[in-house]
Protein backbone atom coordinates (compact mmCIF):
# COMPACT_ATOMS: atom_id res chain seq x y z
CA UNK A 1 0.00 0.00 0.00
CA UNK A 2 0.90 3.58 -0.45
CA UNK A 3 1.31 5.88 3.01
CA UNK A 4 0.84 9.57 2.52
CA UNK A 5 1.36 11.07 6.36
CA UNK A 6 0.84 14.65 6.82
CA UNK A 7 2.32 15.69 3.08
CA UNK A 8 2.47 19.29 2.59
CA UNK A 9 3.63 21.22 -0.49
CA UNK A 10 4.13 24.94 -1.21
CA UNK A 11 5.37 26.30 -4.58
CA UNK A 12 6.40 29.96 -4.48
CA UNK A 13 4.87 30.54 -1.02
CA UNK A 14 1.44 29.55 -1.94
CA UNK A 15 -0.01 26.39 -0.08
CA UNK A 16 -0.59 23.63 -2.76
CA UNK A 17 -1.26 20.90 -0.44
CA UNK A 18 -1.79 21.24 3.07
CA UNK A 19 -1.89 18.06 6.03
CA UNK A 20 -2.35 15.49 2.79
CA UNK A 21 -2.94 12.00 4.92
CA UNK A 22 -4.56 8.82 3.35
CA UNK A 23 -3.62 5.64 2.78
CA UNK A 24 -3.86 3.94 -1.23
CA UNK A 25 -4.56 -0.22 -0.78
CA UNK A 26 -2.50 -2.95 -2.06
CA UNK A 27 -4.48 -4.02 -5.75
CA UNK A 28 -7.58 -2.50 -6.94
CA UNK A 29 -8.63 0.40 -8.62
CA UNK A 30 -8.27 3.94 -6.91
CA UNK A 31 -9.86 7.18 -8.42
CA UNK A 32 -8.05 10.35 -7.85
CA UNK A 33 -11.14 13.41 -7.78
CA UNK A 34 -11.36 16.80 -7.30
CA UNK A 35 -11.41 20.55 -9.27
CA UNK A 36 -9.19 21.40 -11.68
CA UNK A 37 -5.60 22.70 -9.43
CA UNK A 38 -7.08 20.98 -6.30
CA UNK A 39 -3.17 19.19 -6.15
CA UNK A 40 -4.47 15.71 -7.62
CA UNK A 41 -1.16 16.12 -10.47
CA UNK A 42 1.23 17.09 -7.61
CA UNK A 43 0.03 14.63 -5.28
CA UNK A 44 1.17 12.17 -7.66
CA UNK A 45 4.22 13.40 -8.71
CA UNK A 46 5.64 13.77 -5.07
CA UNK A 47 4.61 9.66 -4.70
CA UNK A 48 6.59 9.41 -8.19
CA UNK A 49 9.65 11.13 -6.46
CA UNK A 50 9.13 13.51 -9.64
CA UNK A 51 8.60 16.36 -7.40
CA UNK A 52 10.80 16.30 -3.69
CA UNK A 53 8.96 16.26 -0.92
CA UNK A 54 8.73 19.12 1.60
CA UNK A 55 6.67 18.03 3.87
CA UNK A 56 5.47 14.82 5.60
CA UNK A 57 6.23 10.95 4.59
CA UNK A 58 5.48 8.53 1.22
CA UNK A 59 6.26 4.98 1.38
CA UNK A 60 5.53 3.04 -0.93
CA UNK A 61 4.61 -0.42 0.81
CA UNK A 62 6.72 0.43 3.94
CA UNK A 63 9.83 1.79 1.38
CA UNK A 64 10.08 5.90 1.91
CA UNK A 65 10.15 7.09 -1.11
CA UNK A 66 12.49 9.75 -1.00
CA UNK A 67 14.81 7.39 0.92
CA UNK A 68 14.45 4.62 -1.69
CA UNK A 69 17.41 3.99 -4.73
CA UNK A 70 15.64 5.45 -7.74
CA UNK A 71 16.36 2.76 -10.23
CA UNK A 72 14.38 0.30 -7.20
CA UNK A 73 11.17 2.38 -6.82
CA UNK A 74 10.89 2.27 -10.85
CA UNK A 75 10.41 -1.51 -10.56
CA UNK A 76 7.99 -1.06 -8.01
CA UNK A 77 6.18 2.23 -8.94
CA UNK A 78 5.34 3.92 -12.33
CA UNK A 79 3.85 6.84 -13.18
CA UNK A 80 2.10 8.60 -16.04
CA UNK A 81 1.91 12.07 -16.08
CA UNK A 82 -0.42 14.57 -17.32
CA UNK A 83 1.17 16.45 -19.96
CA UNK A 84 3.67 14.22 -22.02
CA UNK A 85 5.78 14.60 -24.98
CA UNK A 86 9.29 13.79 -26.23
CA UNK A 87 11.89 15.86 -28.20
CA UNK A 88 13.50 12.51 -29.65
CA UNK A 89 12.32 11.26 -32.55
CA UNK A 90 10.91 8.09 -31.25
CA UNK A 91 8.66 5.41 -32.65
CA UNK A 92 5.68 3.63 -30.73
CA UNK A 93 7.28 0.17 -30.19
CA UNK A 94 10.97 2.53 -28.86
CA UNK A 95 9.07 4.30 -26.46
CA UNK A 96 7.00 1.22 -24.81
CA UNK A 97 10.50 0.00 -25.13
CA UNK A 98 11.63 2.46 -22.79
CA UNK A 99 9.31 1.23 -20.24
CA UNK A 100 11.40 -1.51 -19.34
CA UNK A 101 14.45 0.29 -19.01
CA UNK A 102 14.27 0.04 -15.36
CA UNK A 103 14.02 -4.08 -15.65
CA UNK A 104 17.25 -4.42 -18.55
CA UNK A 105 18.96 -0.90 -18.31
CA UNK A 106 19.74 -0.83 -21.62
CA UNK A 107 19.92 -4.46 -22.64
CA UNK A 108 16.52 -6.07 -23.68
CA UNK A 109 15.84 -9.60 -23.27
CA UNK A 110 13.51 -12.01 -24.43
CA UNK A 111 11.04 -11.63 -21.81
CA UNK A 112 11.21 -7.40 -22.06
CA UNK A 113 9.99 -7.66 -25.61
CA UNK A 114 7.24 -10.19 -24.23
CA UNK A 115 6.16 -7.28 -21.66
CA UNK A 116 6.24 -4.62 -25.32
CA UNK A 117 3.82 -6.44 -26.50
CA UNK A 118 1.65 -7.24 -24.15
CA UNK A 119 1.38 -3.59 -23.11
CA UNK A 120 1.22 -2.65 -27.31
CA UNK A 121 -1.89 -5.39 -27.81
CA UNK A 122 -3.26 -3.96 -24.34
CA UNK A 123 -3.46 -0.36 -26.02
CA UNK A 124 -4.44 -1.98 -29.40
CA UNK A 125 -1.41 -0.32 -30.70
CA UNK A 126 -0.22 -3.18 -32.93
CA UNK A 127 -1.15 -1.20 -36.00
CA UNK A 128 0.86 1.69 -35.23
CA UNK A 129 3.84 0.01 -33.47
CA UNK A 130 6.38 1.35 -36.41
CA UNK A 131 5.06 4.80 -36.63
CA UNK A 132 6.85 8.24 -35.40
CA UNK A 133 5.27 9.87 -32.11
CA UNK A 134 4.89 12.94 -34.36
CA UNK A 135 2.73 10.79 -36.71
CA UNK A 136 -0.48 9.74 -34.53
CA UNK A 137 -3.15 11.74 -33.32
CA UNK A 138 -3.48 12.84 -29.61
CA UNK A 139 -5.93 10.17 -28.56
CA UNK A 140 -3.29 7.45 -30.57
CA UNK A 141 -0.42 9.19 -28.63
CA UNK A 142 -1.92 9.27 -25.70
CA UNK A 143 -2.46 5.20 -25.52
CA UNK A 144 1.03 5.19 -26.40
CA UNK A 145 2.42 6.71 -23.48
CA UNK A 146 -0.11 5.03 -21.43
CA UNK A 147 1.19 1.21 -22.63
CA UNK A 148 5.18 2.75 -22.20
CA UNK A 149 3.76 3.13 -18.76
CA UNK A 150 2.08 -0.55 -18.75
CA UNK A 151 5.36 -2.19 -19.92
CA UNK A 152 7.02 -1.38 -17.04
CA UNK A 153 4.76 -3.69 -15.08
CA UNK A 154 5.13 -2.24 -11.65
CA UNK A 155 2.88 -3.23 -8.59
CA UNK A 156 1.82 0.43 -8.41
CA UNK A 157 1.03 2.64 -11.77
CA UNK A 158 0.19 6.06 -11.09
CA UNK A 159 -2.24 7.14 -14.60
CA UNK A 160 -2.56 10.80 -14.20
CA UNK A 161 -5.62 11.60 -16.69
CA UNK A 162 -4.92 8.83 -18.74
CA UNK A 163 -8.16 9.11 -20.57
CA UNK A 164 -7.41 12.54 -21.92
CA UNK A 165 -8.11 12.68 -25.76
CA UNK A 166 -9.25 9.10 -25.85
CA UNK A 167 -12.66 8.55 -27.70
CA UNK A 168 -15.62 6.36 -26.16
CA UNK A 169 -14.67 3.13 -27.31
CA UNK A 170 -11.14 3.45 -26.07
CA UNK A 171 -11.72 5.12 -22.79
CA UNK A 172 -13.85 2.23 -22.01
CA UNK A 173 -11.70 -0.13 -22.74
CA UNK A 174 -8.43 1.48 -21.27
CA UNK A 175 -10.94 1.13 -18.16
CA UNK A 176 -11.59 -2.10 -18.67
CA UNK A 177 -8.23 -3.13 -19.40
CA UNK A 178 -6.86 -1.79 -16.05
CA UNK A 179 -9.70 -3.30 -13.97
CA UNK A 180 -9.08 -6.82 -15.36
CA UNK A 181 -4.96 -6.06 -14.31
CA UNK A 182 -5.74 -5.63 -11.23
CA UNK A 183 -7.84 -8.45 -10.66
CA UNK A 184 -5.84 -10.59 -12.96
CA UNK A 185 -2.19 -10.01 -10.87
CA UNK A 186 -2.72 -7.75 -8.24
CA UNK A 187 -1.70 -4.46 -9.32
CA UNK A 188 -2.86 -1.32 -7.96
CA UNK A 189 -4.20 1.62 -9.90
CA UNK A 190 -4.31 5.30 -9.02
CA UNK A 191 -5.99 7.05 -11.57
CA UNK A 192 -7.28 10.95 -12.10
CA UNK A 193 -10.38 11.05 -13.64
CA UNK A 194 -12.47 13.86 -14.87
CA UNK A 195 -15.13 11.92 -16.16
CA UNK A 196 -16.67 10.85 -12.59
CA UNK A 197 -18.76 8.18 -14.32
CA UNK A 198 -15.37 5.91 -14.93
CA UNK A 199 -14.93 6.58 -11.18
CA UNK A 200 -17.98 5.26 -10.33
CA UNK A 201 -17.98 2.40 -12.40
CA UNK A 202 -14.49 1.37 -12.05
CA UNK A 203 -13.10 2.10 -8.93
CA UNK A 204 -12.59 0.68 -5.68
CA UNK A 205 -11.77 3.32 -3.81
CA UNK A 206 -12.21 6.73 -4.52
CA UNK A 207 -10.44 10.00 -2.94
CA UNK A 208 -11.55 13.32 -3.21
CA UNK A 209 -9.35 16.12 -2.80
CA UNK A 210 -10.19 20.07 -2.86
CA UNK A 211 -8.28 22.98 -2.33
CA UNK A 212 -4.86 20.92 -1.96
CA UNK A 213 -6.93 18.70 1.38
CA UNK A 214 -8.51 15.44 1.63
CA UNK A 215 -12.06 16.15 1.22
CA UNK A 216 -13.10 12.82 1.75
CA UNK A 217 -12.22 8.94 0.43
CA UNK A 218 -14.55 6.09 0.10
CA UNK A 219 -16.54 3.55 -1.83
CA UNK A 220 -18.48 4.70 -5.11
CA UNK A 221 -21.81 4.88 -3.39
CA UNK A 222 -20.07 7.04 -0.71
CA UNK A 223 -18.75 9.75 -3.04
CA UNK A 224 -20.79 9.71 -5.98
CA UNK A 225 -24.05 11.24 -4.49
CA UNK A 226 -25.58 14.77 -4.86
CA UNK A 227 -24.85 16.33 -1.52
CA UNK A 228 -20.67 14.74 -1.85
CA UNK A 229 -20.26 16.14 -5.17
CA UNK A 230 -21.59 19.63 -4.52
CA UNK A 231 -19.26 19.94 -2.26
CA UNK A 232 -16.47 18.40 -3.71
CA UNK A 233 -17.24 20.50 -6.67
CA UNK A 234 -19.38 23.23 -5.81
CA UNK A 235 -21.86 22.40 -8.56
CA UNK A 236 -25.22 20.59 -8.37
CA UNK A 237 -25.47 17.41 -9.65
CA UNK A 238 -28.25 14.61 -10.31
CA UNK A 239 -27.42 11.44 -9.43
CA UNK A 240 -28.93 7.68 -10.71
CA UNK A 241 -28.72 4.17 -10.24
CA UNK A 242 -27.55 2.60 -13.75
CA UNK A 243 -26.40 -1.02 -13.62
CA UNK A 244 -25.88 -0.95 -9.96
CA UNK A 245 -23.59 1.91 -10.00
CA UNK A 246 -24.23 5.11 -9.17
CA UNK A 247 -24.34 7.26 -12.31
CA UNK A 248 -24.03 11.41 -12.52
CA UNK A 249 -25.67 13.52 -14.78
CA UNK A 250 -23.52 16.14 -14.22
CA UNK A 251 -23.88 17.41 -18.06
CA UNK A 252 -26.79 19.36 -17.67
CA UNK A 253 -28.11 21.03 -14.37
CA UNK A 254 -30.98 18.99 -12.52
CA UNK A 255 -34.38 20.14 -11.10
CA UNK A 256 -33.32 22.23 -7.86
CA UNK A 257 -34.23 20.05 -4.42
CA UNK A 258 -36.78 21.50 -2.91
CA UNK A 259 -35.45 20.64 0.30
CA UNK A 260 -31.66 21.02 1.72
CA UNK B 1 0.33 -13.24 -29.17
CA UNK B 2 2.91 -12.71 -31.48
CA UNK B 3 5.96 -15.59 -30.87
CA UNK B 4 9.17 -14.58 -29.56
CA UNK B 5 11.48 -14.40 -32.27
CA UNK B 6 8.18 -12.75 -34.57
CA UNK B 7 8.15 -9.91 -32.04
CA UNK B 8 11.99 -9.19 -31.91
CA UNK B 9 12.02 -9.12 -35.78
CA UNK B 10 11.09 -5.42 -36.13
CA UNK B 11 14.53 -4.40 -33.92
CA UNK B 12 16.39 -7.13 -36.29
CA UNK B 13 15.27 -5.25 -39.24
CA UNK B 14 16.22 -2.14 -37.90
CA UNK B 15 19.91 -2.49 -37.04
CA UNK B 16 20.11 -3.85 -40.18
CA UNK B 17 18.88 -0.98 -41.49
CA UNK B 18 21.23 1.44 -39.78
CA UNK B 19 24.22 -0.86 -40.82
CA UNK B 20 24.35 0.34 -44.51
CA UNK B 21 24.27 3.98 -44.13
CA UNK B 22 26.94 3.60 -40.91
CA UNK B 23 29.63 1.75 -43.56
CA UNK B 24 28.74 4.58 -46.36
CA UNK B 25 29.66 7.00 -44.15
CA UNK B 26 32.97 5.35 -42.73
CA UNK B 27 34.11 4.71 -46.15
CA UNK B 28 33.34 8.72 -46.98
CA UNK B 29 35.25 9.34 -43.86
CA UNK B 30 38.17 6.87 -45.02
CA UNK B 31 38.15 8.64 -48.31
CA UNK B 32 38.35 12.20 -46.90
CA UNK B 33 41.20 10.74 -45.04
CA UNK B 34 43.44 9.40 -48.00
CA UNK B 35 42.51 12.39 -49.92
CA UNK B 36 43.54 15.00 -46.97
CA UNK B 37 46.42 12.78 -46.70
CA UNK B 38 47.57 12.68 -49.98
CA UNK B 39 46.02 15.41 -52.38
CA UNK B 40 48.71 17.82 -53.80
CA UNK B 41 52.22 16.20 -52.35
CA UNK B 42 54.97 17.67 -54.44
CA UNK B 43 56.93 14.88 -55.75
CA UNK B 44 59.94 14.22 -53.22
CA UNK B 45 58.18 15.46 -50.28
CA UNK B 46 55.85 12.93 -48.82
CA UNK B 47 57.78 12.04 -46.14
CA UNK B 48 57.85 15.72 -44.73
CA UNK B 49 54.11 16.40 -45.90
CA UNK B 50 53.19 13.32 -44.23
CA UNK B 51 54.42 13.63 -41.17
CA UNK B 52 53.47 17.55 -40.84
CA UNK B 53 49.38 16.36 -42.82
CA UNK B 54 49.16 13.82 -39.94
CA UNK B 55 49.26 16.05 -37.38
CA UNK B 56 46.51 17.96 -38.31
CA UNK B 57 45.00 15.51 -39.33
CA UNK B 58 44.48 13.99 -35.67
CA UNK B 59 43.37 17.16 -35.07
CA UNK B 60 40.74 17.75 -37.15
CA UNK B 61 39.15 14.28 -35.96
CA UNK B 62 39.40 15.09 -32.50
CA UNK B 63 38.15 18.23 -33.13
CA UNK B 64 34.96 16.50 -35.33
CA UNK B 65 34.14 13.66 -32.56
CA UNK B 66 34.47 16.83 -30.03
CA UNK B 67 32.02 19.22 -31.60
CA UNK B 68 29.40 16.23 -32.44
CA UNK B 69 29.67 14.63 -29.13
CA UNK B 70 29.21 17.63 -27.59
CA UNK B 71 26.37 18.85 -29.61
CA UNK B 72 24.60 15.11 -29.09
CA UNK B 73 24.99 15.41 -25.57
CA UNK B 74 23.75 18.69 -25.45
CA UNK B 75 20.58 17.98 -26.73
CA UNK B 76 19.82 14.93 -24.93
CA UNK B 77 20.47 16.66 -21.54
CA UNK B 78 18.47 20.10 -22.80
CA UNK B 79 15.56 18.22 -24.48
CA UNK B 80 15.56 20.22 -27.68
CA UNK B 81 17.23 20.20 -31.12
CA UNK B 82 18.00 23.85 -32.20
CA UNK B 83 20.27 25.04 -29.21
CA UNK B 84 24.06 24.03 -29.16
CA UNK B 85 26.84 24.25 -26.57
CA UNK B 86 28.05 26.63 -29.50
CA UNK B 87 25.10 28.68 -29.95
CA UNK B 88 24.73 29.05 -25.81
CA UNK B 89 28.40 30.80 -26.18
CA UNK B 90 30.19 27.41 -24.37
CA UNK B 91 33.28 28.10 -26.79
CA UNK B 92 32.99 31.78 -25.73
CA UNK B 93 33.25 30.85 -22.29
CA UNK B 94 36.12 28.95 -22.65
CA UNK B 95 37.86 31.94 -24.76
CA UNK B 96 36.62 34.21 -21.57
CA UNK B 97 38.59 31.95 -19.01
CA UNK B 98 41.57 32.40 -21.43
CA UNK B 99 41.94 35.94 -21.73
CA UNK B 100 40.83 36.42 -18.21
CA UNK B 101 44.12 34.18 -17.47
CA UNK B 102 46.16 35.75 -19.50
CA UNK B 103 45.02 39.25 -18.16
CA UNK B 104 45.55 38.29 -14.53
CA UNK B 105 48.94 36.72 -14.90
CA UNK B 106 50.54 38.93 -17.37
CA UNK B 107 50.84 37.50 -20.73
CA UNK B 108 54.75 36.25 -19.86
CA UNK B 109 54.18 34.62 -16.73
CA UNK B 110 51.55 32.79 -18.74
CA UNK B 111 54.48 31.68 -21.60
CA UNK B 112 55.70 30.84 -18.82
CA UNK B 113 54.08 28.15 -17.55
CA UNK B 114 53.85 25.06 -19.10
CA UNK B 115 51.26 24.99 -21.43
CA UNK B 116 49.59 21.46 -20.65
CA UNK B 117 49.18 22.55 -17.31
CA UNK B 118 47.81 25.81 -18.27
CA UNK B 119 45.28 24.06 -20.99
CA UNK B 120 44.36 21.22 -17.96
CA UNK B 121 44.12 24.02 -15.54
CA UNK B 122 41.32 25.78 -18.41
CA UNK B 123 39.25 22.79 -19.16
CA UNK B 124 39.08 21.93 -15.28
CA UNK B 125 37.54 25.73 -14.79
CA UNK B 126 35.58 24.95 -17.88
CA UNK B 127 33.96 22.00 -16.91
CA UNK B 128 33.22 23.67 -13.54
CA UNK B 129 31.75 26.83 -15.10
CA UNK B 130 29.28 24.98 -17.28
CA UNK B 131 27.90 22.09 -15.06
CA UNK B 132 27.22 24.65 -12.93
CA UNK B 133 25.64 27.33 -15.43
CA UNK B 134 23.57 25.11 -17.00
CA UNK B 135 22.54 22.93 -14.23
CA UNK B 136 21.43 25.78 -12.32
CA UNK B 137 19.53 26.30 -16.29
CA UNK B 138 18.34 23.42 -17.39
CA UNK B 139 17.44 21.02 -14.60
CA UNK B 140 15.02 23.58 -12.55
CA UNK B 141 12.53 22.93 -14.39
CA UNK B 142 11.54 22.50 -18.37
CA UNK B 143 12.00 25.31 -20.07
CA UNK B 144 10.24 27.06 -22.98
CA UNK B 145 12.41 26.90 -26.26
CA UNK B 146 12.14 30.03 -27.07
CA UNK B 147 13.21 31.78 -23.56
CA UNK B 148 16.06 29.40 -23.92
CA UNK B 149 17.05 30.32 -27.39
CA UNK B 150 17.21 34.15 -26.20
CA UNK B 151 18.77 33.89 -23.13
CA UNK B 152 21.65 31.30 -24.90
CA UNK B 153 22.42 34.26 -27.57
CA UNK B 154 22.39 36.79 -24.74
CA UNK B 155 25.04 34.62 -22.99
CA UNK B 156 27.02 33.92 -25.92
CA UNK B 157 27.32 37.82 -26.84
CA UNK B 158 27.98 38.16 -23.15
CA UNK B 159 30.78 36.10 -23.06
CA UNK B 160 32.39 37.10 -26.54
CA UNK B 161 32.16 40.60 -25.50
CA UNK B 162 33.68 39.49 -22.34
CA UNK B 163 36.61 38.28 -23.32
CA UNK B 164 36.86 41.33 -25.89
CA UNK B 165 36.74 43.31 -23.37
CA UNK B 166 39.37 41.86 -21.29
CA UNK B 167 41.99 41.28 -24.07
CA UNK B 168 41.41 45.33 -25.12
CA UNK B 169 41.98 45.86 -21.93
CA UNK B 170 45.59 43.65 -22.09
CA UNK B 171 48.83 45.22 -23.19
CA UNK B 172 48.64 45.53 -27.02
CA UNK B 173 52.09 43.15 -27.17
CA UNK B 174 50.25 40.59 -24.61
CA UNK B 175 47.36 40.78 -26.86
CA UNK B 176 49.13 38.50 -29.11
CA UNK B 177 49.09 35.57 -27.28
CA UNK B 178 45.52 35.26 -27.26
CA UNK B 179 44.18 36.67 -30.39
CA UNK B 180 44.75 33.80 -32.14
CA UNK B 181 42.47 31.95 -29.97
CA UNK B 182 39.52 34.30 -31.20
CA UNK B 183 39.11 32.67 -34.81
CA UNK B 184 38.09 29.64 -36.46
CA UNK B 185 41.23 28.16 -38.47
CA UNK B 186 41.24 24.89 -39.48
CA UNK B 187 44.62 25.27 -41.29
CA UNK B 188 46.79 25.62 -38.31
CA UNK B 189 45.39 23.44 -35.88
CA UNK B 190 46.84 24.29 -32.64
CA UNK B 191 49.70 20.93 -32.68
CA UNK B 192 51.33 22.00 -29.33
CA UNK B 193 48.05 20.45 -27.47
CA UNK B 194 47.45 17.83 -29.80
CA UNK B 195 48.79 14.81 -27.61
CA UNK B 196 46.87 16.28 -24.11
CA UNK B 197 43.83 16.93 -26.09
CA UNK B 198 43.80 13.01 -27.10
CA UNK B 199 44.60 11.89 -23.59
CA UNK B 200 41.54 13.97 -22.70
CA UNK B 201 39.35 13.17 -25.62
CA UNK B 202 40.22 9.67 -24.77
CA UNK B 203 38.60 9.79 -21.17
CA UNK B 204 35.83 10.34 -22.61
CA UNK B 205 35.09 7.45 -24.70
CA UNK B 206 34.10 4.94 -21.77
CA UNK B 207 32.34 7.24 -20.00
CA UNK B 208 30.17 7.76 -23.33
CA UNK B 209 30.28 3.92 -23.97
CA UNK B 210 29.08 3.29 -20.41
CA UNK B 211 26.01 5.88 -20.20
CA UNK B 212 24.81 5.59 -23.52
CA UNK B 213 21.83 3.74 -22.63
CA UNK B 214 21.45 6.72 -19.79
CA UNK B 215 21.64 9.37 -22.60
CA UNK B 216 18.70 7.81 -24.46
CA UNK B 217 16.39 7.77 -21.22
CA UNK B 218 18.14 11.25 -20.51
CA UNK B 219 16.87 12.46 -23.77
CA UNK B 220 12.84 11.51 -22.96
CA UNK B 221 13.27 14.93 -20.34
CA UNK B 222 13.69 14.82 -16.71
CA UNK B 223 10.09 13.84 -15.35
CA UNK B 224 10.16 10.82 -17.86
CA UNK B 225 13.69 9.75 -16.85
CA UNK B 226 13.53 9.91 -13.67
CA UNK B 227 9.77 7.49 -13.63
CA UNK B 228 12.29 5.35 -15.11
CA UNK B 229 14.68 5.51 -12.46
CA UNK B 230 17.73 7.18 -14.26
CA UNK B 231 19.67 9.13 -11.20
CA UNK B 232 19.41 12.33 -13.23
CA UNK B 233 21.97 14.65 -11.49
CA UNK B 234 24.01 11.87 -11.97
CA UNK B 235 23.73 11.80 -15.70
CA UNK B 236 23.47 15.54 -16.36
CA UNK B 237 26.71 16.30 -14.35
CA UNK B 238 28.24 13.55 -16.34
CA UNK B 239 26.83 15.13 -19.49
CA UNK B 240 27.52 18.95 -18.93
CA UNK B 241 31.31 17.56 -17.54
CA UNK B 242 31.86 16.15 -21.26
CA UNK B 243 30.64 19.15 -23.03
CA UNK B 244 32.88 21.33 -21.14
CA UNK B 245 35.89 18.95 -21.65
CA UNK B 246 35.16 18.42 -25.29
CA UNK B 247 34.23 22.00 -26.24
CA UNK B 248 37.57 23.48 -24.58
CA UNK B 249 39.70 20.55 -26.60
CA UNK B 250 37.97 21.85 -29.94
CA UNK B 251 37.93 25.61 -29.03
CA UNK B 252 41.66 25.00 -28.05
CA UNK B 253 42.85 23.51 -31.14
CA UNK B 254 40.91 25.32 -33.62
CA UNK B 255 39.17 28.26 -32.14
CA UNK B 256 34.93 28.65 -31.92
CA UNK B 257 33.21 27.33 -34.30
CA UNK B 258 29.42 28.25 -34.17
CA UNK B 259 26.96 26.46 -36.07
CA UNK B 260 28.65 23.13 -37.27
CA UNK B 261 27.57 20.85 -34.53
CA UNK B 262 24.31 21.58 -35.29
CA UNK B 263 24.81 21.09 -39.21
CA UNK B 264 26.40 17.53 -38.63
CA UNK B 265 24.03 16.26 -35.71
CA UNK B 266 20.87 17.19 -38.08
CA UNK B 267 22.30 15.27 -40.92
CA UNK B 268 22.56 12.47 -38.58
CA UNK B 269 19.06 12.72 -37.18
CA UNK B 270 17.39 12.88 -40.82
CA UNK B 271 20.04 9.38 -41.82
CA UNK B 272 19.58 7.80 -38.72
CA UNK B 273 15.43 8.85 -37.59
CA UNK B 274 14.51 7.52 -34.56
CA UNK B 275 18.36 5.66 -34.20
CA UNK B 276 19.53 5.60 -30.40
CA UNK B 277 22.39 7.94 -28.99
CA UNK B 278 25.14 5.42 -29.61
CA UNK B 279 24.37 5.17 -33.47
CA UNK B 280 23.15 8.22 -34.09
CA UNK B 281 26.85 9.37 -32.34
CA UNK B 282 28.77 7.70 -34.89
CA UNK B 283 26.98 8.98 -37.65
CA UNK B 284 27.89 13.06 -36.41
CA UNK B 285 31.42 11.65 -36.10
CA UNK B 286 31.86 10.57 -39.23
CA UNK B 287 29.24 12.90 -41.28
CA UNK B 288 31.85 16.03 -39.13
CA UNK B 289 35.33 14.01 -40.03
CA UNK B 290 34.01 14.00 -43.90
CA UNK B 291 32.93 17.81 -43.76
CA UNK B 292 36.32 18.72 -42.09
CA UNK B 293 38.67 16.51 -42.81
CA UNK B 294 37.15 16.74 -46.69
CA UNK B 295 36.50 19.67 -46.95
CA UNK B 296 40.01 21.35 -45.81
CA UNK B 297 41.57 18.72 -48.60
CA UNK B 298 39.41 20.47 -51.04
CA UNK B 299 40.48 23.56 -49.50
CA UNK B 300 43.39 23.67 -48.93
CA UNK B 301 45.01 21.11 -51.40
CA UNK B 302 43.04 21.82 -54.73
CA UNK B 303 42.06 25.16 -54.21
CA UNK B 304 44.75 26.10 -52.50
CA UNK B 305 42.72 28.58 -50.08
CA UNK B 306 43.74 29.31 -46.46
CA UNK B 307 41.22 29.63 -44.01
CA UNK B 308 37.74 30.05 -45.64
CA UNK B 309 36.38 26.97 -44.93
CA UNK B 310 34.89 27.82 -41.20
CA UNK B 311 33.46 30.59 -42.97
CA UNK B 312 31.57 28.23 -45.29
CA UNK B 313 30.50 25.33 -42.75
CA UNK B 314 29.35 27.91 -40.25
CA UNK B 315 27.19 29.67 -42.94
CA UNK B 316 25.71 25.97 -43.97
CA UNK B 317 25.01 25.50 -40.34
CA UNK B 318 23.97 29.29 -39.92
CA UNK B 319 21.45 28.05 -42.61
CA UNK B 320 20.63 25.01 -41.15
CA UNK B 321 19.88 27.01 -37.51
CA UNK B 322 17.13 29.42 -39.43
CA UNK B 323 15.48 26.60 -41.21
CA UNK B 324 15.32 25.00 -37.85
CA UNK B 325 14.25 27.90 -36.13
CA UNK B 326 11.40 28.60 -38.45
CA UNK B 327 10.21 25.02 -39.17
CA UNK B 328 9.54 25.10 -35.41
CA UNK B 329 11.42 22.13 -34.62
CA UNK B 330 10.03 19.40 -32.09
CA UNK B 331 10.97 20.26 -28.33
N1 LIG C 1 4.80 25.39 -11.34
C1 LIG C 1 3.80 25.92 -10.65
N2 LIG C 1 3.88 27.17 -10.20
C2 LIG C 1 2.88 27.71 -9.48
N3 LIG C 1 1.77 27.08 -9.19
C3 LIG C 1 1.62 25.81 -9.62
C4 LIG C 1 2.63 25.16 -10.37
N4 LIG C 1 2.21 23.92 -10.66
C5 LIG C 1 1.00 23.80 -10.12
N5 LIG C 1 0.63 24.95 -9.50
C6 LIG C 1 -0.61 25.17 -8.78
O1 LIG C 1 -0.80 24.11 -7.89
C7 LIG C 1 -2.17 23.81 -7.79
C8 LIG C 1 -2.37 22.32 -7.97
O2 LIG C 1 -2.00 21.96 -9.28
P1 LIG C 1 -2.21 20.48 -9.79
O3 LIG C 1 -1.64 19.54 -8.79
O4 LIG C 1 -1.69 20.42 -11.17
O5 LIG C 1 -3.80 20.38 -9.79
P2 LIG C 1 -4.75 19.29 -10.44
O6 LIG C 1 -3.91 18.23 -11.06
O7 LIG C 1 -5.57 18.79 -9.30
O8 LIG C 1 -5.61 20.00 -11.44
C9 LIG C 1 -2.89 24.66 -8.82
O9 LIG C 1 -3.53 25.71 -8.16
C10 LIG C 1 -1.79 25.17 -9.70
O10 LIG C 1 -2.11 26.45 -10.14
MG1 LIG D 1 -3.67 17.65 -12.96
Amino acid sequence: MIEISHVSHQIAGASILSDVSLTIPRGGITALIGPNGAGKSTLLSLIARLTPLQGGQITVDGADVTMTPTDALARRLSILRQDNSVAARLTVADLVGFGRYPHHKGRPTAEDRVHVEQALEMMGLHPLSGRFLDELSGGQRQRAFVAMVLAQDTDYVLLDEPLNNLDMKHARQMMERLKEAAQASGKSFVIVVHDINFAAAYADLIVALKDGRLHSLGTPEEIVNRPCLRDVFELDIAVETVGGHPFALHQIAPEPLVDT
Amino acid sequence: MPSDSAASLPFAAQRAMRIKPLVILAVLALAAVVLFLTLGVPAGAWEFALSFRTGKLVGLILVAFAIATSTQLFHAATRNQILTPAIMGFDALYLMIQTSLVFGMGAMATLDIDPLVKFTAEVLVMMGFSTALFLWLFTARSRDLHLLVLVGIIFGTLFRSLSNFISRMIDPNEFVVVQGAMFARFNTVNIDLLWISIGLTTLTLPVLWHMRHQFDVLALGRETAIGLGLRYRRVMFAAFGMIGLLVSVSTALVGPVTFFGLLVVHLAYRILPGARFAPTLLASSLIAIITLVGGQAVYEHVLGLQGTLSVVIDALGGITFLYLLLKGVRR
